[in-house]
């Protein structure tokens, strides 16, 4: 069978040729791309440092065959930022001290803009927080990481209205 | 990780004469076999990719009034389907208690049905273990099993059957569609998973390459709706296993059980359903004392098969909340700790 599989990552379409069927999207992404940000945590689905968005949901890239993945649509924290203006959750990050060392930070960040595209926590900080529950966070930044998705759905909630208005 | 060959058949024709052969495995989302045969725990030759297969990503309402479900549907979908949140609140419970948001976004129906278990000597591949290696003795006997079964073990294998999801699912009657060699069949759930006996290798009916390719639960099911429960105790509040869970489903007239429902999990090697504590609340009154009549009897063929005495107490008293809780009502929202006892609702003695 063809190894050869098509990805649109970021919004740039990536052909790569695979020499094994036993990669995963996530060490396609790290060691094929070099998109480095995204983190090999446990890399057995139990921390969630490998969060990135497929087709718009948010998922463990270390469980993910990259070759059953073939034509499908990434988001990683490299393509969140328009150039030098941060993606409203990354900023939001910043202001409520959500990390210390910054290592789960990029599978917080993807899985919180995966929240708040699922639309169900509301402004409930408890629903927040379970709904994080698959991304730990050893420095235990969880505080800050709650006021930081509870306040960047706030802005992107107000963005969206004022784009309809 | 062992290599392997990796196919993706078109068809479910296709795809069952691939899996068949010895040493193949069906592959879906790969939340759990993934993590298998990064351990070595499973080590297929072959991997059968059915996530392209058509048709089998749908929730279908039935003329009979049951639901359809396909077997690659993922958990997260099903579980925020507004429809069948309504109609069958327990499993949605149960769905959203389960793993984590980005595994229920993976997870499909069919392969949460075929989860293996967290027993850790089955994972630990330098422990013996008759499931992963038959003959090889149970290491988990006399190691750290104060998570292991309370009923329906053997001494050939304690594990326990880690789905939040099959418990309502078999105390609703759902009944899966397989697609095999000899064409297609179904089977009632509860019928599908083994008890591990001398072979806790065979956990289930399935033969090679047999495909569960959907989920149905009859139409009887949505009787329970406006009282039904699940209730899960974990280690730690969110993204874990169940020490022990239990739904309670009842239907209630003129202030009596007309009819209940009880599953447990996190207790045997399958989804746990006590038909006999079912018949003691048929006509019962819906109050503590008949749910612990209820509770006992469930429990009554169950004995410690290590450091876990303490399981079949914390059953029976999962039940009593359970059923507490059913009858108190189904909430008009999930619970923001799904299936948590330490959710504050309503009408529930947190002592009880």
């Amino acid at each position: 069978m063809n190894l050869s599989i098509s990805l649109t990552v970021n919004g740039v379409r990536r052909d790569v040729a695979l020499s094994d069927p036993r990669v995963t999207l996530l060490d396609l992404l790290r060691e094929r791309l070099h998109l480095t940000g995204t983190k090999k945590g446990c890399d057995r689905g139990q921390c969630g440092a490998c969060t990135v968005l497929v087709d718009g949901r948010r998922i463990n890239s270390c469980l993910a065959l990259a070759i059953s993945h073939d034509g499908a649509d990434i988001l990683t924290i490299e393509g969140i930022a328009r150039g030098d203006q941060l993606h409203p959750v990354q900023a939001a990050f910043i202001a409520h001290d959500g990390f210390q060392c910054g290592f789960c930070t990029p599978g917080q960040i993807m899985s919180a803009i995966g929240l708040i595209e699922e639309a169900q926590a509301g402004d409930d900080p408890e629903r927040v927080r379970e709904c994080m529950s698959g991304n730990l966070c050893r420095c235990g930044a969880y505080a800050g990481i709650t006021e930081a998705v509870l306040e960047a759905q706030q802005r992107l909630a107000n963005a969206n209205r004022r784009r309809s208005a | 990780m062992k290599h392997f060959e990796y196919v993706r058949p078109k068809t479910i024709a296709d795809a069952i004469a691939a899996a068949a052969e010895p040493g193949a495995a069906y592959l879906a989302s790969g939340t759990n076999l993934l993590d298998l045969m990064k351990g070595g725990i499973t080590r297929p030759d072959r991997l059968v990719d059915v996530t392209r297969l058509p048709g089998l990503d749908r929730i279908e309402h039935l003329a009979d009034g049951g639901i359809r479900i396909g077997a690659l549907v993922r958990n997260a979908d099903l579980a925020h389907d507004p429809d069948f949140v309504r109609s069958y609140p327990a499993i949605a419970e149960a769905l959203l208690s389960g793993a984590s948001a980005q595994l229920r976004n993976a997870a499909t129906v069919g392969g949460n049905l075929l989860q293996r278990t967290r027993c850790g000597y089955f994972y630990d591949t330098a422990s013996a273990c008759n499931k992963r290696a038959p003959g090889t003795g149970c290491d988990a006997r006399g190691g750290e099993n104060r998570l292991h079964a309370v009923l329906g073990w053997s001494e050939a294998c304690i594990a326990t059957h880690p789905s939040d999801f099959c418990v309502p699912l078999v105390a609703l009657d759902a009944t899966v569609e397989i697609e095999g060699r000899a064409g297609r069949r179904e089977m009632a759930l509860e019928a599908l998973h083994r008890l591990p006996g001398d072979t806790p290798e065979r956990e289930n009916m399935l033969e090679p390459g047999d495909l569960i390719v959907a989920l149905r639960l009859p139409a009887e099911a949505r009787a329970f709706a406006a009282h039904a429960r699940y209730l899960k105790v974990r280690e730690r509040t969110s993204y874990a296993f169940a020490v022990v869970s239990a739904t309670a489903a009842l239907r209630l007239e003129a202030g009596k059980i007309r009819e209940a429902r009880l599953a447990l999990g996190g207790v045997a090697a399958k989804p746990w359903r006590p038909h006999q504590a079912e018949k003691l609340l048929a006509g019962a009154s819906p109050d503590v004392p008949d749910f612990r009549r209820a509770a006992e009897a469930a429990l009554a063929d169950a004995k410690p098969s290590g450091d876990n005495l303490f399981k079949i107490e914390l059953a029976r008293r999962i039940i009593v909340r359970a059923l507490t809780l059913a009858a108190a009502g189904t909430p008009a929202r999930i619970a923001a700790l799904p299936a948590s006892p330490f959710a504050s609702v309503s009408g529930a003695l947190q002592d009880a």
